[in-house]
């Protein structure tokens, strides 16, 4: 014979179970990402293993030459140039956020919101439209060298836009607020009183700095690395329009086996590897350092 | 090495407020700590007693007046130059390193050997009794163990005058018992000046041997744990420290060292000791103590005494509390002793019984208003 209480199951058990509860409530964004994010993933995995066909269609014929066609000089010399890139972007956000974080987190609290409004400003404006702006202030008859001109500093415009110093500088712009707030977050959790009891106890404030500031910030560097580090890795559009045809990265590559070469299944193979490359550089350096999971507590 | 170990010579602190105004946290504070003193700063909160403390540590500069470490002007010395250590009211441990790195920090920067340094920190565990414990991170230990620490962490550096800013706030009351008296036995072992900050006047009484009472700024008296109970020198003290009954009047005569004041609300003279400054008319307050005062049956010549009713009473064990009420208005406290066993509720008092109030005018304090 049926109970009557098992009508009420699902409720009765959200009530009894604390799990089932968190996982009622995440089903909506699971469902999300089962959709949106793993459905697609497969389809990008199968897709790297079949092949082009001569108009650009694709093939169901299971090959793994996509992969093999990677270990090409070429390609592995532009794998091996984002990755340079991708650290170069990150140190020198951490060596310009760090500074700025460490100054918004020691400003009077009623500064502090103003300041940090300040540095999300600019992904109030299209990044696009963002990056034009570089381009105005860095090409040859640009802001910057009517500027320096101007002052005596130089006579010759500098040939600064599409070089990978151009690319350098946009990455820089775009990531380093990823850097920064992590970095705020943990700068400014550091109570008054840590920093007044090394100086107590016969702490200079530069041995304060490296004696308790700087280990106690190591979980918002942290963050802030994998923050920037990652989406970094893959970005594509800065040296599109500031590199010029000079500098690719791996992200233009996968943007144009998919939009130009019509070659699918390599770009998929291609981004596969951007993306494993990833995971196993950001699941090492967690094991090693952790997540900066510290910032939630 | 100075006569005294920490003076103050009319230091004021005015801080800016947030607003644009103004508020004075120290206001002419004047005040002499004799080297080996356990010398605690007690009053409200707000009072001033922290920010004194952190213009010994150095944390805040004096916006004028002078602070004097063992005879030397401290001016701007910033504090790692300063010759004492604090512990501070959240312990303020480095959560990043282990109990030993915490208290060997600052002989590291004293760039003291290894080897001393492994041999002071051991002893200093010991001392605050938590050997083994070193490897620990402070996260791992508990509030009282904390506190140890930052004891410990402070003391190493064997320093001229340690400053502890409300140490045993954050302990249980258990707790913050035992620790004071350990602080005490451990201060008369090291023979350190301790300079204390509290705003508990039991823990000040328990463990100081001079106490300044301090209230919006001002030192109102310095004195002996003895001298600051038994003979306050103004209202906000006697009724700070302690529990006090307050009776209201003016003086009418003054002779030697104790004055008669009449009572309006009672409608008797009450006769008690002077403090300075009271003079025959002046509005003064009288101050009797809850444990001061007798209840007989009938009136007692001589001494201060009117007739009362037993409003309300608390039995909490070693005593009886008892709140009684004369001329229909005043209220007053009295603590009973309790000194005979018994478990007939009518040896107690009752509310409601008819008795006599009685004090010695010794006991009784003649303040100004």
């Amino acid at each position: 014979m049926e109970k009557p209480m098992r009508k009420f199951s699902l409720i009765r058990t959200l009530r009894e179970k604390p799990s089932a509860q968190g996982s009622f409530l995440m089903l909506p964004t699971n469902l999300y990402l089962l959709v949106f994010m793993i459905l697609p993933l497969i389809l990008v995995v199968v897709l790297s293993f079949l092949a082009r066909g001569n108009y650009g269609n694709i093939v169901y014929k299971f090959n793994i030459t996509n992969y093999t066609r990677l270990f090409d000089t070429l390609y592995l010399k532009i794998l091996g140039y984002s990755l340079q890139v991708g650290l170069e972007t990150t140190i020198i956000s951490l060596l310009v956020g760090y500074p700025l974080a460490y100054y918004i987190a020691r400003s009077p609290a009623r500064q502090r919101s103003l300041l940090l409004f300040l540095i999300l400003l600019p992904f109030w404006t299209n990044f696009i439209i963002r990056i034009y702006a570089w381009i105005m202030i860095l090409r040859g008859e640009g802001f910057l060298n009517t500027f320096l001109q101007w002052l005596g500093v130089i006579q010759e415009p500098l040939n600064i836009l599409y070089t990978p110093t151009a690319v350098l500088i946009g990455m820089v712009y775009e990531f380093l607020p990823f850097m920064v707030l992590p970095l705020y977050t943990s700068l400014e959790k550091i109570a008054q009183a840590q920093l007044e009891a090394a100086a107590d106890l016969g702490a200079p404030p530069w041995k304060t700095f490296l004696r308790v500031t700087l280990p106690l910030s190591v979980p918002g560097m942290i963050a802030g690395t994998i923050l920037v580090l990652i989406p970094a890795m893959g970005m594509f559009v800065v040296p599109d329009l500031m590199g010029g045809a000079k500098t690719m990265l791996i992200g233009n590559v996968v943007r144009n086996q998919f939009l130009t070469a019509r070659d699918w299944p390599f770009g998929a193979a291609v981004s596969m590897v951007l993306m494993l490359l990833t995971m196993a550089f950001t699941l090492y350096y967690t094991r090693k350092a952790g997540f900066g999971e510290e910032l939630l507590v | 090495m100075g006569e005294y170990a920490v003076e103050f010579n009319e230091v004021v602190k005015i801080f800016p407020t947030p607003e644009g105004g103004e508020v004075t946290a120290v206001n002419h504070v004047n005040f002499k700590i004799r080297h080996g003193e356990f010398y605690s700063l007690l009053g409200p909160s707000g009072c001033g007693k922290t920010t004194s403390l952190r213009m010994m540590a150095g944390f805040e500069w004096p916006t004028s007046g002078e602070v004097i470490i063992n005879g030397k002007v401290m001016g701007r010395t910033p504090p790692y130059q300063r010759p004492v250590n604090t512990v501070f009211q959240s312990y303020a441990l480095f959560e990043h390193m282990t109990v030993f790195q915490n208290i060997a920090f600052g002989l590291e920067m004293e760039k003291v050997s290894k080897e001393e340094i492994n041999r002071r920190v051991t002893h200093e565990l010991e001392m605050v009794k938590l050997s083994g414990m070193g490897k620990r991170k402070p996260k791992q230990l508990s509030g009282g163990q904390q506190q140890r620490i930052a004891l410990a962490r402070a003391l190493v550096k064997i320093p001229d005058v340690l400053l502890l800013d409300e140490p045993l706030g954050a302990l249980d009351l258990k707790l913050r018992k035992e620790m004071q008296l350990e602080l005490k036995a451990l201060q008369e072992q090291v023979g350190i000046t301790f300079v204390y900050v509290t705003h508990d006047q039991e823990e000040a009484l328990t463990m100081s041997d001079n106490i300044a009472v301090m209230n919006q700024g001002k030192v109102l008296q310095i004195g002996s744990p003895v001298e600051i109970y038994e003979r306050p020198c103004c209202r906000f003290v006697a009724d700070f420290i302690g529990e006090t009954n307050f009776l209201y009047g003016s003086s009418i005569s003054r002779q030697d060292d104790k004055a008669v004041v009449t009572v309006p609300d009672l409608g008797v003279d009450i006769t008690g000791l002077a403090a300075d400054g009271i003079d025959t008319g002046k509005k003064v307050v009288i101050s009797v103590r809850p444990e001061k005062l007798r209840i007989s049956q009938e009136p007692v010549p001589g001494l201060n005494t009117f007739p009362a009713k037993v409003v309300d009473t608390a039995y909490i064990g070693s005593e009886t509390r008892i709140i009684l009420e004369a001329a229909g208005k005043v209220r007053l406290k009295i603590w009973e002793q309790n000194k005979i066993s018994s478990l007939d509720v009518g040896t107690y008092y009752y509310p409601g019984k008819e008795i006599w109030v009685t004090f010695l005018p010794e006991n009784t304090l003649v303040l100004p208003e």
